[in-house]
């Protein structure tokens, strides 16, 4: 079920003086149940990126291929690749329309033509992924709090059963703890479903503790595809695009020049609590 | 997926016409568009289109963002142009069936073609060398003499304003809202017109509710600072007549006064 990007290339306005490339000769393999962060700065391409993988924005060269067929090919069923690759935009919250919950979440499985029993019971198991009780299920989505609606809607998109789920900016807007809430929530989905999870984020901090895998977008084009110790060493030149690597990184990198003997490859702040207790071990006892 | 739709919209370029004074375009435009209405012949329409052909050179605005403005009218232009050729009565030049292309219609038709094309590509020029604020602040100016029977210019000016600044915004948020649709499996193409309207709901509600939550918080920010309409406001950039305002005052009723005389001369067509 793996998604391959094949020297993708997409410009916005085409033939007018405005065109915009934003992206240019992407070219990426998301194998199945990886977990995937996708960083970059405002305008470095990546929700441009997203937008292609389920069909919805159309390449201006290059091709893409999910489970080894060309999405773009005539006989291709669209409808059918955006159930298996489903996408959350930012702010999804926005896109609720329905006058309770579950009937908002019901409408993603009725678009695919399910019997009815089959929609509920989607709809139900979706919302219990994302953690929202019985009590909420027939009120107004509008009632909710800003993570409740935020949750309800990422349900929407979970009750077509993808094989694949893209989170635009899943925190965005959101105070700390709702941060926390969402980004466990999606962690905790990931063990238990095992699908292949595509996090998209402007914050080193966000992805760090989560991801195994980095992908950091730069104009349009993939600047590091790595694990995220590997990203976070280059932390100097992610500083030029305007990216920071996790602040616990930072805090490794002073110790050491204090003289310190520390890991500086850690991402995580668990990661970093090990290595400074093995330094002091080392230098007391 | 929407964004070819041209309404109002500005197009960036260090000109004389763009410089001017919003009054002078507003009123300029308006003159131009009475003239038209005065022109009885060929002589008149050639007057026109030397005018128009030499203010669109001046602006800098490639010829193709005016008939981008024109296709919303084709089929408008279309009807007007049938119904006259074949229902204006006089000298009949081909006739079939119960039809008949008479020469006063022809001419009526292609008159009509030329009047509704330039009436377009005039006020399309205007829009496209004044950026929307520029363009109520110069109208809440013209009407400011209503004010004395009552009526709230300055609200009509600002309402205006808010509604320009917000379509392309809405737009925005209708192709957001429509995209992730889409990717919840939503379809709207297929299914016949009833199927299609009720397709629409779930972009219409999001639609409606973002574009009342905006609304709310502009009205939020716009009393956080201390916004109480008209009364004793002062602007960051008055508007003012320069010398290149007079010139193309000057300009402009020596062109009238040009169409005007036309109407003297007589011309087979």
């Amino acid at each position: 079920m793996s998604i391959i990007l094949d020297h993708v290339s997409h410009a916005y306005e085409t033939g007018t003086a405005m065109q915009v490339k934003a992206l240019d000769d992407i070219s990426i393999v998301i194998p199945d149940g990886q977990f995937i962060g996708l960083i970059g700065h405002t305008g470095s391409g990546k929700s441009t990126l997203v937008q292609h993988l389920n069909g919805l924005l159309a390449p201006t060269s290059g091709s893409i291929y999910y489970d080894g067929r060309d999405i773009h090919d005539d006989d291709y069923p669209k409808k059918e690749l955006r159930s298996k690759v489903g996408l959350v935009f930012q702010y999804p919250e926005h896109q609720l329309f329905e006058v309770d919950v579950f009937k908002d979440v019901c409408f993603g499985p009725k678009n695919l033509g399910l019997p009815s029993k089959e929609i509920e019971l989607r709809a139900y198991e979706a919302l219990k992924l994302v953690g929202i009780e019985d009590d909420y299920f027939y009120q107004s989505p509008f009632d909710l709090s800003g993570g409740q609606k935020r949750r309800v809607a990422i349900a929407g998109v979970l009750a077509m059963k993808p094989q694949v789920l893209i989170l635009d900016e899943p925190t965005a807007g959101l105070d700390p703890k709702g941060r926390d809430e969402i980004l466990d929530q999606i962690a905790s989905l990931k063990e238990k479903t095992g699908i292949t999870v595509i996090l998209v984020s402007h914050s080193m901090e966000d992805v760090a503790e989560y991801v195994e895998r980095l992908i950091v977008m730069n104009r349009g084009r993939v600047l590091y595809d790595d694990t995220p110790t590997a990203v976070f060493a280059h932390y100097a030149e992610l500083e030029k695009i305007g990216l920071a690597a996790p602040q616990v990184t930072y805090v490794m990198d002073g110790l050491t020049k204090a003289g310190f003997a520390v890991r500086t490859d850690v991402t995580t702040i668990s990661e970093a609590r090990d290595g400074i207790l093995r330094a002091m071990q080392d230098t007391t006892g | 997926m929407i964004r070819e739709i041209t309404l109002g919209q500005y197009y960036q370029a260090d000109s004389v016409i763009h410089r001017m004074d919003p009054r002078t375009k507003i009123v300029g435009t308006i003159a131009f568009i009475v003239s038209l209405f005065l022109v009885k012949n060929i002589a008149g329409y050639a007057m026109a289109a030397v005018f128009l052909a030499s203010v669109i050179l001046i602006s800098k605005v490639p010829f193709r963002f005016m008939v981008k403005g024109m296709k919303a009218v084709v089929f408008l232009l279309l009807i007007t142009v049938v119904f006259n050729m074949f229902l204006t009565p006089g000298e009949v030049l081909v006739s079939f069936w119960k039809f008949k292309i008479t020469k006063e219609g022809l001419r009526q038709a292609v008159f009509m073609a030329l009047r509704l094309s330039f009436l377009i590509i005039g006020s399309s020029l205007m829009t496209l060398t004044t950026t929307p604020n520029n363009l109520t602040d110069g109208l809440e100016k013209l009407l400011k003499p209503l004010k004395v029977l009552r009526v709230p210019v300055h609200e009509i000016a600002m309402i205006m304003s808010i509604a320009l600044r917000f379509i392309p915004i809405l737009l925005d948020e209708t192709d957001k809202i429509m995209k992730a649709q889409l990717a919840r499996g939503a379809d709207f193409e297929s299914g016949n017109l009833i199927k299609k309207a009720k397709n629409m709901v779930p972009i219409l509600v999001p639609l409606f509710i973002s574009a009342f939550r905006r609304a709310n918080d502009l009205a939020m920010a716009m009393e956080a600072r201390c916004y109480r309409g008209g009364e004793h406001r002062t602007k960051m950039k008055p508007l003012q007549y320069r010398r290149r305002d007079f010139a193309a005052y000057m300009t402009l009723a020596a062109f009238v006064a040009a169409v005007v005389l036309t109407r003297k001369i007589i011309l087979p067509f």
